[in-house]
């Protein structure tokens, strides 16, 4: 085919890159310069004076707390996930049974549901259950959230399996527990990486679970952090900013080293 | 990290499941709903449960200390003669269909533009990627403070911002709405066009070039037409999404100036946990999963998607 190059579609991405890259750019020169300089020289020009007395101050004032209670809701959740839905789609997929299908179906709704429409009783139920104010009460709900996703990602990885290895092991006599850890979860290898990096994700930047059945200073995760911060101190800028890099940084990370998992990740937040 | 699923299964469930002496050999290996159950349960408790719930507790009234009363149709009563709750539902369609019309043009055209497989494209994809990966907090956060009038970008273009209080006025706020909206999420449904545009067989472009089409009538007679499905799923999704965008709001205008973008969603948040009317919350909350489902509904209705009609007919 002809390449002509397309000037119009150029234009348009250089434009595009330009919108994406200036908050990025002001979000990283704040973050190196004391709140005085920034006042001084306003948010486009590049520093004189570097200093990382803004990530100090905010590690100092809290957020490696937070941190680390992000990092505790984002393992549990994922573990959780890990442990429930593989079984669940293994099941999906081979099982004759009705109840099964119906439990399916029950997924299939749950992609619909929206966290903010259960909101309310979810403060309820939990409030109940003494979980309220407890890390315990926001990674329960965010895993069962993550779970229609997960379970349809995995659903559909376990049906490219061919019938003919199943039945080939079940000549041999294998039981259903044999075949799901020797066959089935070595076979959707690539499936289970993007529903850990999905359900990381979604609990790394989950925020509405958090808002609302937490309170207390213990239990505040990083976007919580952010959010007090930011109705806190939210003159200073350089300082917010600087919590909002440390919110991003282990995703990035993870983006610079594992891009193709992050991104099918991401699909899977498409598929909510 | 796949053998973290090996204690998935504790060893009583598979005894359990394991099919008893003379079942054919079809049904041997097969998993029982024994493997399901414990997601299934798990899941009913959390997601489903509360679901329920919320119509129960629509027909409630609940300070969030003692116990819920039944109060019959007060709730919906109340909400239909607000008009705050009328303006709210308004407010978010408004947004939601602004998030549309933004996104959808910016997203097919950068999509099919990344659908190429240059270096340079890969490159600037990779760019795009990142508010995508950031928390919707951490970017209205961000937000907030590059928009900041006396600190922000806006104190350096008084030519362009005016008096720079972009949030001031409800024009104002709702622009900025839409826009960080826009910049966060139009990356997610380039994406999807970038894969879907990647489908379209080669063999159309090249009949086309033969016939003499240039590069706009192929956008427009073969890119679009075929891009028909992706068009609707990513719109079903920016209308879900949009209708219940809260954090952004909740963030960068709490519902203000007054109650000018007070959108459902946050409006549903005030009435439960500032307000303490937890019945009125959870009445809010149902009507906009009807207005999301609706929608829905009738957009896979007008577009035919529900018909299933593959874009690779006639091929």
């Amino acid at each position: 085919m002809r390449t002509r190059p397309n000037v119009l579609a150029g234009f348009g991405s250089l434009v595009w890159l330009f919108l994406v890259g200036l908050p990025l750019y002001v979000m990283l020169i704040a973050t190196f310069q004391s709140r005085a300089d920034y006042a001084a020289n306003g948010p486009l020009a590049f520093p004189e004076r570097f200093t990382l007395d803004n990530y100090v101050n905010d590690l100092n004032e809290g957020f490696g707390q937070y941190f680390l209670n992000t990092v505790i809701v984002t393992v549990s959740v994922v573990g959780i996930v890990l442990l429930l839905v593989p079984p669940l789609s293994y099941a999906i997929v081979r099982s004759r049974g009705r109840t099964t299908t119906a439990v399916f179906r029950l997924f299939l709704l749950g992609l619909a549901i929206p966290s903010q429409a259960v909101i309310v009783p979810m403060f309820y139920v939990i409030s109940q259950a003494g979980l309220y104010d407890n890390l315990i009460g926001v990674i329960l709900p965010t895993a069962a959230f993550a779970m229609p996703v997960c379970a349809l990602i995995l659903t559909g990885v376990m049906r490219d399996i061919t019938p003919d290895l199943y039945e080939a092991m079940a000549i041999d006599g294998a039981s259903s527990r044999r075949i799901f850890l020797q066959l089935v979860v070595p076979l959707s290898r690539s499936g289970l990486s993007t529903v850990v990096v999905f359900s990381a994700l979604q609990a790394w930047n989950g925020f509405l679970f958090p808002l609302v059945l937490t309170q207390s200073a213990e239990t505040k995760v990083i976007t919580m952090g952010l959010y007090d911060f930011q109705t806190e101190h939210g003159v200073d800028i350089p300082g917010l900013l600087a919590a909002v890099v440390l919110s991003m940084l282990p995703i990035l990370l993870v983006y610079l080293f594992a891009r193709r998992a992050l991104v099918q990740g991401l699909m899977g937040v498409g598929g909510k | 990290m796949t053998t973290a699923t090996a204690p998935a299964v504790d060893s009583e469930q598979t005894e359990r499941t394991a099919p008893p002496r003379g079942r054919s050999a079809s049904e041997v290996g097969r998993p029982g709903f024994a493997w399901a159950a414990p997601a299934a349960v798990f899941f009913g408790l959390f997601a489903i449960v509360p679901l329920a719930l919320v119509v129960v507790l629509s027909f409630a009234g609940w300070d969030g200390l003692g116990p819920p009363r039944f109060v019959g149709l007060d709730n919906w009563k109340k909400l239909l003669d607000d008009p705050v709750m009328l303006e709210s539902l308004w407010l978010s369609v408004l947004l939601t269909g602004l998030g549309v019309l933004v996104q959808t043009p910016i997203a097919l055209l950068l999509g099919v533009w990344a659908a190429g497989h240059q270096r340079n494209r890969a490159v600037l994809s990779a760019v795009y990627f990142v508010p995508l990966l950031l928390s919707v907090t951490a970017v209205s956060v961000l937000w907030r403070a590059v928009l900041d009038p006396n600190f922000g970008v806006p104190s350096q273009a008084r030519w362009l911002f005016g008096d720079g209080n972009l949030l001031g006025t409800q024009a104002g706020a709702i622009g900025v709405l839409a826009f960080v909206g826009a910049w966060q999420f139009t990356p997610l449904h380039t994406l999807i066009y970038q894969g879907a545009a990647r489908a379209i067989p080669k063999v159309l472009y090249q009949a086309a070039e033969i016939d003499g089409a240039g590069r706009y009538r192929r956008f427009f007679h073969i890119t679009l037409p075929q891009l028909r499905n992706s068009i609707i799923t990513s719109t079903i999704l920016m209308v879900v999404g949009g209708l219940t965008t809260f954090d952004t709001v909740l963030i960068l205008t709490q519902g203000g100036p007054g109650t000018d973008t007070t959108i459902s969603a946050y409006y549903m948040y005030q009435k439960a946990f500032k307000s303490f009317d937890f019945g009125a919350g959870a009445a809010v909350a149902l009507l906009l999963v009807l207005v999301a489902t609706v929608i829905s509904l009738v957009l896979v209705r007008l577009s035919g998607y529900d018909r299933m009609r593959s874009t690779m007919e006639g091929l």
